[in-house]
């Protein structure tokens, strides 16, 4: 259509932009040697496409379909890409629906579903391993992740016992600890760890990794903000990309009001949105008005694409990006309830008291404040919270 | 600026200008556009699952170029169609590609475009569609769906455990049909800048009346809608034929010409309002230039689409959409330029220099569409 003026069409153009800003009409790219997009290297994982054609060639290989399932989820908790995931899960194809699927499937779907937040489904199967292999460390820690995760800080506390002749003393005193960490038995908890740490030099890096990072926090949630500091750069050395690592050391910044320093820290972490989300947030302590909105878009795309898809794996990050970015408390205090029926670690619990709060809804104020009264949950930044709420009542 | 805000400016400016491709399960973007039995399809697909799936990184570098991937076009194609079954209440709806496949930016990366058209046996009530894209790579892919029937917009998840789903489509009715079709009937003439000023070069000689080398005031409104009423039912009855011809195929003209006639017909409308030609018969001039004004009116309604099914009642919408937007200009200006058809400012200002400004601008879209020149913003029409 040629005639068309340009003062209506020029506003018209620029909303369609800014409403459709990664999804502009489809294009031919100019010439045939310009790069479209980037894959993950095939070359770098030899042993993957070998494993990949041997299931392929027969799909009912179980050994190899555990064998490509296992370094799917290991890929995927390392890009923390949920592409990865699937894979597996396609591996898994044969075995999958079934009921009676072998113990090494079902801890691997139990791991798939936890990564879906099917916690539900995830400790039936778990159960079900544990019962038949009750030698098995792998399950009893992932049990005792959900479990805590769910907020039942009691029967991952029994998970991690049952760990802890099975392998490695830090591994199972980590458990024991982020089991804990909700409850009064905190501190003692946090004396434990370090000395567990501090006499395991030969562990593997990962759980020293994990052992630090829980340090960390647990030194955060008493304000002992220089230890704090210390051991999540320790962990940070050893593992510089660990999402969940960068998400509560950002965290720790944000609540220091240290935006400058979380804007480094994630800066090639864009990807990965709970991480985008915090660097959303630090901009808005910045007061960077552009980047915010940039990020706000993007951030509000990802959900819309995790909604259409039916997605329910981002209720904490929605929450909290619906309170703290967009302002909206009634619609995020409605989030944080349904994350609250999902997920009960401390950040849910703080979420669920801050928009209450905001919202000014006392009901749910209160069922925040009596879980923490019974759990005996301790946290600096809680404790502030539950202050304010009381001088409400 | 110090160096605390600088570092924090350098980070925002990164996070602006770099958003970096999230994270996320896969997805493809299905959406099927019904016309009665035809089937229009368009189905984004990242190349990243199609590399992982059939391998489009014909060097293994990790990058795609165009290509390797218009050199896996084809099996693309093959690989996405066999996985993809839209079946109606009647029978299979056959699918099959349509021109070249494009690129499209998601939010996860570069996709394929690829386009489909069908048709089934007849116009279906329901679709069930049957989708297995990447069932065997990655059990969490899904296919989103939407379908368009004119009526509501339906959508589906497809793949998983649920790879086939029934939609029941919601068809416009015959009202909703013509009512679609009169507002785009008057959002063309309100956006059609070229056809309100040649009816406003139109109406604002028809408060006057020409004695000598000087313009009167007619005496009432009575002269001057008479002679609006025969000068706006010309021009409805000419591009009504000329709309009517063209869009049922009749008649075809190059839409360069047609443009540049309109154009011109603006022009010649203008300027007989400065050097007086025609007077009394300006209902016919308006008759002469409504011909061309309909080719215009159909190039747009062959963008939009005419449902074969409700061609009739779509062409009866759009016809009388645009005789609601004219007179909408009509209701506007008559009464003003009658209210100010005595006064000096009217008939030494606002008749000529309206009407030489409407001349000129009508000349710049002249010269833009006969020889194709891109004239800047506060000229250019397009």
């Amino acid at each position: 259509m040629k005639h068309r003026p340009f003062w209506l069409s020029w506003p018209a153009c620029w909303l369609a932009l800014v409403a459709f800003s990664c999804a502009a009409a489809p294009y031919r790219p100019q010439s045939g040697s310009e790069v479209v997009t980037t894959v993950p290297l095939r070359a770098e994982a030899p042993e993957l496409a070998q494993l990949r054609r041997r299931l392929a060639a027969s799909p009912y290989d179980l050994d190899t379909a555990l064998a490509l399932a296992r370094r799917y989820i290991a890929l995927g908790r390392a890009e923390t890409d949920p592409r990865y995931f699937g894979h597996a899960q396609a591996a898994l194809a044969p075995w999958w629906p079934r009921a009676d699927a072998p113990p090494a499937v079902r801890l691997l779907r139990a791991m798939l579903l936890q990564s879906g937040h099917q916690f539900g489904a995830a400790l039936a199967d778990l159960e079900a391993v544990t019962i038949s292999q009750p030698a098995n460390a792998q399950a009893w820690l992932t049990q005792a992740v959900v479990q805590s995760v769910r907020g039942d800080a009691e029967g991952a506390t029994a998970s991690c016992a049952r760990l802890a002749p099975l392998t490695d003393q830090l591994a199972a005193f980590t458990c024991l600890a982020a089991a804990g960490v909700n409850t009064a038995r905190i501190v003692p908890a946090e004396r434990l760890l370090e000395a567990t740490l501090a006499r395991s030099d030969g562990s593997p890096s990962e759980l020293r990794v994990w052992a630090l990072t829980v340090l960390a926090e647990m030194a955060a949630r008493r304000g002992a903000a220089d230890v704090a500091e210390q051991r999540f750069r320790a962990a940070l050395v050893l593992a510089p990309r660990d999402s969940y690592l960068l998400g509560a050391y950002a965290d720790f910044l944000l609540d220091a009001r240290r935006p400058v320093d979380v804007l480094a820290l994630l800066r090639e972490q864009g990807r990965i949105d709970a991480l985008l989300l915090r660097s959303a947030l630090a901009l808005r302590q910045v007061g960077e008005r552009t980047a915010l909105a940039a990020a706000r878009d993007e951030l509000q795309a990802r959900f819309d694409a995790a909604a259409r898809r039916g997605d329910r794996v981002h209720l904490r990050e929605e929450a909290r990006f619906t309170l703290h970015l967009q302002g909206d408390a009634g619609a995020a205090l409605a989030l944080a309830k349904q994350n609250w029926q999902v997920q009960k670690e401390l950040a849910d619990l703080r979420l669920l008291l801050e928009a209450g709060l905001a919202a000014r809804d006392a009901r749910a104020t209160q069922a925040a404040l009596d879980w923490i009264g019974r759990n005996g949950t301790q946290d600096v930044q809680l404790a502030a919270l539950v202050r304010q709420a009381k001088a409400r009542q | 600026m110090n160096a605390r805000s600088f570092a924090a400016l350098a980070c925002a400016l990164f996070l602006c200008c770099l958003p970096a491709r999230a994270h996320k399960p896969s997805d493809s973007y299905l959406t099927l556009r019904l016309d009665g039995e035809r089937i229009e399809a368009r189905w984004d697909i990242a190349l990243r699952d199609l590399d992982f799936a059939i391998g489009v990184d014909g060097d293994g570098d990790g990058r795609l170029t165009w290509n390797e991937i218009r050199a896996r076009h084809d099996a693309i194609a093959a690989y996405a169609l066999a996985r993809l079954q839209v079946d109606s209440e009647l029978g299979a709806c056959a699918l099959s590609p349509q021109g070249e496949q494009l690129i499209e930016q998601h939010g996860d990366g570069a996709y394929t475009v690829l386009r489909l058209q069908g048709r089934c046996t007849a116009r279906p009530a329901r679709l069930t569609v049957t989708y297995r894209l990447f069932a065997d790579t990655d059990a969490q892919h899904r296919g989103l769906l939407g379908v368009d029937s004119g009526g509501a917009m339906r959508s589906a998840i497809l793949g998983g455990d649920r790879p086939r789903q029934v939609v029941e489509l919601a068809w416009r009715t015959a009202g909703q049909e013509f009512l679609a079709y009169l507002r785009h009937g008057v959002w063309h003439i309100w956006i059609g800048f070229d056809h309100i000023l040649f009816l406003v070069s139109l109406l604002l000689p028809a408060v006057v009346v020409r004695q000598g080398r000087a313009w009167n005031g007619v005496a009432g409104l009575r002269v001057a809608g008479v002679d609006v009423l025969k000068t706006v039912t010309a021009f409805t009855l000419a591009h009504s034929v000329t709309l009517t011809l063209a869009a049922l195929g009749v008649l075809a003209l190059p839409s360069r010409w047609v443009e540049t006639a309109i154009a011109a017909s603006v022009v010649v409308a203008a300027l007989n309002n400065v050097l007086p030609v025609v007077q009394r018969r300006r209902w016919l001039a308006a008759f002469l230039f409504g011909l061309v004004h309909g080719f215009g009116f159909a190039g747009v309604l062959a963008e939009l689409g005419l449902p074969r099914d409700a061609l009739a009642l779509a062409l009866l919408g759009f016809n009388a959409g645009v005789e609601l937007g004219q007179l909408a200009i009509v209701a506007v200006v008559l009464p003003l330029a009658f209210a100010l058809r005595d006064t000096r400012l009217y008939r030494r200002v606002l008749l000529p220099g309206g009407s030489v400004a409407i001349a000129l601008v009508a000349c710049a879209w002249l010269a833009e569409r006969a020889f194709d020149w891109q004239l800047p913003p506060p000229f250019g029409a397009a």
